[in-house]
C-alpha cells in the first residue's frame, strides 16, 4: 500500500510542477489532469473510493473541462503571447516564490507531521451518504445554492456584450 | 532736607514718563525735559550745600525705599545712600546733563522726533543718577542696564540710517559682555557675604575674606569685566568710537561724561572688594596705562572729529583707570568730575562747528573757523588746555597731577605705570592742539555754502540755549582745579575732605617729589603741542610711507575692529548659516520622512497587480504559520 | 513513513506548488488553475483527516470543496473572458488602473 502511496503521490507532484510552470496553457491543463488522477489514486489508497470516485469525476472531469471550453473560446493564438512584453522566462521570480513557499511548506509540515498517526481507515462510501443525507444536509442545500449562484453568475459573466452597454 | 535726596533720580524719571505718554507740544517738551534735569541739578546742589555744612555723623544716609526682593538667603530692599562720592557724582551729572539738556532744546529743534529724544534722554539721567546713588548692588544695576539701554537707543536715534542701527548694536553687545561678568560678580558677592547692600559688603568683606583670596579676586575680576565694557576699556573698547554715530549732545552726556565713567564709579564703590585683590588692581591699573597710550595714538591718526573726541574720552578714563589701579580712589573720581565738564564742553563745541558746516565732520575739511564762531572757539580752548592739562587755569592740570603724582608712589609697578602715564599726557597734547588747530585756526578749508546749518537752524553761532552752557561748562573746565591743589600750591584739600569719608584717600606726598613731578608732566604736555603745531604746520606735504601705515594702523584703533571681527564676528554668522535650517526641526523632519517612506513601501504593494496582493496573503499566512509554530 | 504522513506531504507540496504558481504566471487563466490545484490540495488534506480519524467527515467537507469549486470556476472562467475582452489579453498585470 504504502509504494502505491508513494508512487502516486510522487507523480501528482512532478505533474502539478510541469503544469504550473509550461508555457502553452493546454499543456499545463492536460499536466494538473494527469495531476488530479494521480490525487485520486492517492485517494483510494487512503480507504476513500467516493472521494477518489468524486475526484475524477467532478473534478478532472468537469472543471477541467470548463477550463478547456474556456480556453478554447479564448482563441488564443501564440503561445505564451500573454507573458507579458518581458517574453524570456527569467527565474528570479520563480526564486522568490520557491523560497516563500518553501518556507511555507516547512511550516506547515512541521504542525501537521506532529499529530500523532494513525492508520488510514477505509471509509465506506455508504457512510458518506448517510453522513450527507442525516448531519450534513444543510451544507448539501447550501452546496446547491452555491451552484446555483455560480451557474446564474457565469451566465451573466459570460454573454457576449449588448451594444450600450455601460460598464 | 537731606533725606529728599530721592528725588534727584526722580525728577527725571517722572519727565521721561510724562514725555513717553502724552504728546505734548514742542515748548512743553522742551520745558519738561530740560527742566526736570534742572530742577533735579538744584535739588542736588541744594543738599550738597547742606551736606557740607551739617554733614551726616556716619558719613552717608541711607535711604530705604521698599523692599523689593525677600528670598530666603538673600533680602534685597530697594536702598539708596547719600554719601560725598554719590553727591559728587551726582552734581556733576545732573549738572552737565542740565546744560546738555538746555544745549540740545535748541541743537535738535529740528528733529521730528524732538518728543523722543528728550525722553530718553531724561530716562538716562535718571537711571545714571539712580546708579550713582543705590546702595543696593541690584538697584545699581538696574540703573547700568538702563543707562545700557538708553544708550542703544539714543545711539540709535536716527535708527533710518544702516550706520546708526550697526553701531547701537555694536555697542550694546560689547558691552553686554561685561556685563554678564558684573552679574556674575553680583551673584558671587551675594551668595558670599548673603548681602547685596554696598555699605554692608563695605564693612563685611575685610572680615570675611582674606587679602588675595580666591573668591575677592573672582568677584574683584567680575567687577572689573562690567567696568571694562561700560567705560570703553581695554578689551571691550570698540564700541565708543562708532558711538559717535548718534546725535551729538549724546556723545557729550552719554559718552563723554557719564555713562562711561559708570565703571569708574562702580570700582570706587567697591573699593572694599577691590582692596582684597592686589592682582585686579594692578590689571586695572595696566588696562588703564594700555588704553592711554592706545586710545591716545589712535586719537591722534582720526580724521573725523567726534572719533578723536571719543578716542580722547577713552583716553582719559584710562587715567581714571590707572587711578584706581593703584588705589588713588580720590584722585580718580576728581579726574572723573574735571573731565565730565571739559570733555561736554569739547562734545557741545564740536557740536556747533558740525551745525555750522552743514554736517561736516572731517576734520582735514574744516579751519578757521575762529572768527566765525568765536564764542565756541574761545570755550574750546579753555577745554583744550584743561584736557592737555597745562597750567595754570586748567582743571585737568590739578587733577591729571594728582593721579600722576600717586602712581609715582605707588609701590607695584610705579614708574613704569607713571611713564606710560606720561607719555600719555604728551599724546593728549599733541592731539588735543591738533584738533584745535585742525578746527578753528589756520586758514578755512570747508567747502560748504553759507546758509542753512544741520537741523534746519539758522547759521551763526547759536541762541542763548546753545552759547550759555558752552560759556557755563567753561568756568568749572578752568577752575575746578582749585578744589583741590598739591602741596606747595597751597594744599586745598577740599575735594579731599568731601571725598573722605566715602573713600579712602591716597597716600600722601612729598612736596619734593611733586614738584620734581611736575616737571616732566609739563614738559610732555608742551611736547605734545609742540609736535602738534610742527605736523600742522606740515600739513599739505605728502607723508612718509612708514607713517602712513602706522597712521592706517592707529586710526583704526589698533586693529581691534578686524581683530574681533576675525575672531568673533565671523564664526557666529558662520554657526547662523550652519544652522539656518532648523537643526532641531530636522529631527522632527525624520519623523514626517519616515513616514513618507513608510508610505512608499506600503503603496508599492497597491499597485492593482494581482499577484501582489496575492504574495501579500502568502506572506501574511507565512508569517501566521510562523507564530503558530513557534508558540 | 505510513500512507497519512505521504499524503501530508504531498498535500502541502502540492499547495505550494499552485501557490507559487499565482504568483508568479501572468496568464490569469494559468493563475485559476494554480487556485484550483490549490483547492485540491486542502481537500486532499481534508480526506486524510477523515481517513485518519475514520469518519465520513473528511470526505463530506471534501465534497463540498468540490462543489465550491465548480461554481468558483465557473465565475472565474466568466470573469476571464470578461478580462479577455476588455483589456484584449489575459496578462493580469495589464488589468491594473492604480498607479501605486
Amino acid at each position: 500500500m504504502n509504494a502505491i502511496a508513494w508512487i502516486s503521490g510522487a507523480v501528482a507532484v512532478l505533474a502539478t510542477l510541469l503544469a504550473v510552470t509550461r508555457r502553452r496553457a493546454i499543456h499545463c491543463l492536460l499536466y494538473l489532469i494527469l495531476s488530479l488522477l494521480a490525487v485520486a489514486v492517492l485517494f483510494s489508497t487512503l480507504g476513500a473510493p467516493l472521494a477518489a470516485a468524486l475526484e475524477v469525476i467532478v473534478y478532472a472531469g468537469a472543471i477541467m473541462v470548463l477550463f478547456l471550453f474556456a480556453l478554447m473560446l479564448l482563441d488564443l493564438r501564440a503561445p505564451g503571447q500573454e507573458e507579458g512584453a518581458g517574453g524570456g522566462r527569467s527565474l528570479v521570480p520563480w526564486l522568490g516564490a520557491g523560497i516563500l513557499g518553501a518556507v511555507l511548506l516547512a511550516e506547515m509540515l512541521y504542525v501537521l507531521l506532529r499529530a500523532p498517526g494513525g492508520g488510514p481507515a477505509q471509509v465506506a462510501p455508504a457512510e458518506v451518504g448517510a453522513a450527507l443525507f442525516g448531519p450534513y444536509l444543510l451544507a448539501v442545500e447550501l452546496a446547491s445554492f452555491l451552484l446555483l449562484v455560480g451557474l446564474v453568475g457565469a451566465f451573466h459573466l459570460g454573454r457576449p456584450e449588448p451594444k450600450g452597454e455601460s460598464r | 532736607m537731606l533725606g529728599w535726596f530721592w528725588l534727584i533720580p526722580a525728577l527725571p524719571l517722572a519727565s521721561a514718563a510724562l514725555l513717553a505718554l502724552f504728546r505734548l507740544p514742542r515748548r512743553a517738551v522742551a520745558l519738561l525735559g530740560a527742566g526736570s534735569v534742572g530742577l533735579s541739578a538744584a535739588v542736588c546742589l541744594a543738599i550738597g550745600v547742606q551736606f557740607v555744612l551739617a554733614p551726616p555723623p556716619t558719613g552717608g544716609l541711607g535711604l530705604s525705599l521698599w523692599g523689593w526682593l525677600a528670598a530666603e538667603g538673600l533680602a534685597v530692599p530697594a536702598t539708596l545712600y547719600l554719601d560725598g562720592l554719590a553727591l559728587a557724582m551726582a552734581v556733576v551729572i545732573s549738572l552737565v546733563g542740565f546744560l546738555i539738556h538746555l544745549y540740545s532744546t535748541s541743537y535738535m529743534a529740528g528733529e521730528q522726533d524732538y518728543r523722543r529724544f528728550f525722553a530718553l534722554m531724561n530716562l538716562f539721567v535718571a537711571s545714571m543718577l539712580l546708579l550713582v546713588l543705590a546702595d543696593s548692588l541690584l538697584l545699581l544695576f538696574l540703573g547700568w542696564e538702563g543707562v545700557g539701554l538708553c544708550s542703544y537707543l539714543l545711539i540709535g536715534f536716527w535708527y533710518r540710517q544702516g550706520e546708526a542701527r550697526g553701531a547701537a548694536l555694536k555697542a550694546f553687545l560689547v558691552t553686554r559682555v561685561g556685563d554678564t561678568g558684573l552679574f556674575l560678580g553680583l551673584l558671587l558677592l551675594a551668595t558670599s557675604l548673603g548681602t547685596l547692600g554696598l555699605q554692608q559688603i563695605t564693612r563685611q568683606v575685610p572680615l570675611s575674606w582674606a587679602v588675595g583670596s580666591a573668591p575677592a579676586v573672582a568677584a574683584a575680576a567680575l567687577l572689573l569685566a562690567g567696568a571694562v565694557g561700560k567705560s570703553a576699556q581695554l578689551p571691550l573698547q570698540t564700541w565708543l568710537p562708532d558711538a559717535m554715530a548718534g546725535p551729538t549732545p549724546v556723545s557729550a552726556l552719554i559718552h563723554a561724561a557719564t555713562m562711561v565713567t559708570a565703571g569708574v564709579y562702580l570700582i570706587a564703590r567697591a573699593w572694599a572688594v577691590f582692596s582684597l585683590a592686589p592682582q585686579v588692581l594692578f590689571a586695572v591699573a595696566v588696562i588703564g596705562a594700555a588704553t592711554i597710550l592706545l586710545a591716545g595714538s589712535s586719537a591722534l591718526a582720526q580724521r573725523d572729529l567726534k572719533r578723536a573726541l571719543a578716542y580722547s574720552t577713552m583716553s582719559q578714563i584710562g587715567y581714571m583707570f590707572l587711578a584706581l589701579g593703584v588705589q588713588a580712589w580720590q584722585p580718580a573720581i576728581f579726574h572723573f568730575a574735571t573731565h565730565a565738564f571739559f570733555k561736554a564742553l569739547l562734545f557741545l563745541a564740536a557740536g556747533v562747528v558740525i551745525h555750522e558746516l552743514g554736517g561736516q565732520q572731517d576734520m582735514m575739511r574744516m579751519g578757521g573757523l575762529w572768527r566765525r564762531l568765536p564764542v565756541t572757539f574761545w570755550t574750546f580752548l579753555v577745554a583744550c588746555l584743561s584736557m592737555a592739562s597745562l597750567p595754570p587755569l586748567t582743571a585737568g592740570f590739578f587733577s591729571k597731577d594728582w593721579i600722576l603724582n600717586a602712581v609715582y608712589e605707588s609701590p607695584r609697578g610705579g614708574f613704569w605705570l607713571w611713564l606710560a602715564a606720561v607719555v600719555g599726557v604728551m599724546l593728549t597734547s599733541a592731539y588735543t592742539f591738533r584738533m584745535l588747530f585742525l578746527v578753528f585756526l589756520g586758514s578755512p578749508r570747508a567747502q560748504t555754502a553759507h546758509g542753512e546749518g544741520l537741523h534746519g537752524g539758522a547759521r551763526g553761532e547759536g541762541g542763548a540755549a546753545i552759547l550759555i552752557p558752552l560759556l557755563v561748562l567753561a568756568v568749572p573746565a578752568a577752575l575746578l582745579g582749585y578744589v583741590e591743589t598739591p602741596k606747595f600750591l597751597g594744599d586745598i584739600r577740599l575735594f579731599a575732605g568731601f571725598l573722605g569719608t566715602a573713600l579712602p584717600g591716597p597716600p600722601a606726598e612729598r612736596v619734593s617729589t611733586e614738584l620734581l613731578l611736575l616737571i616732566p608732566s609739563d614738559v610732555a604736555g608742551l611736547a605734545g603741542l609742540g609736535l602738534a603745531y610742527l605736523a600742522w604746520r606740515r600739513l599739505g606735504r605728502a607723508p612718509v610711507a612708514l607713517a602712513a601705515r602706522v597712521r592706517g594702523f592707529w586710526q583704526s584703533g589698533w586693529g581691534f575692529d578686524a581683530l574681533y571681527n576675525v575672531l568673533l564676528v565671523r564664526p557666529f554668522l558662520r554657526l547662523g548659516q550652519w544652522t539656518r535650517g532648523d537643526v532641531v526641526d530636522r529631527f522632527y523632519d525624520l519623523v514626517a520622512a519616515g513616514n513618507r517612506l513608510l508610505h512608499r513601501l506600503l503603496s508599492l504593494w497597491q499597485g492593482g497587480l494581482l499577484r501582489r496582493y496575492v504574495l501579500a496573503l502568502a506572506l501574511g499566512a507565512a508569517v501566521l504559520l510562523a507564530l503558530v509554530v513557534m508558540l | 513513513m505510513s500512507a497519512l504522513a505521504v499524503g501530508l506531504v504531498t498535500a502541502g507540496t502540492l499547495f505550494v506548488l499552485g501557490l507559487a504558481g499565482v504568483l508568479v504566471r501572468r496568464n490569469t487563466l494559468i493563475m485559476l488553475l494554480s487556485i484550483e490545484v490549490m483547492l485540491n490540495a486542502a481537500g486532499l488534506v481534508f480526506v486524510l483527516a477523515g481517513s485518519r480519524w475514520g469518519q465520513p467527515d473528511g470526505q463530506v467537507m471534501f465534497l463540498l470543496i468540490l462543489a465550491l469549486a465548480a461554481s468558483e470556476v465557473s465565475v472565474g472562467l466568466g470573469l476571464l473572458l470578461q478580462l479577455h475582452r476588455r483589456t484584449g489579453s489575459l496578462d493580469a498585470d495589464r488589468a491594473s488602473r492604480l498607479k501605486g
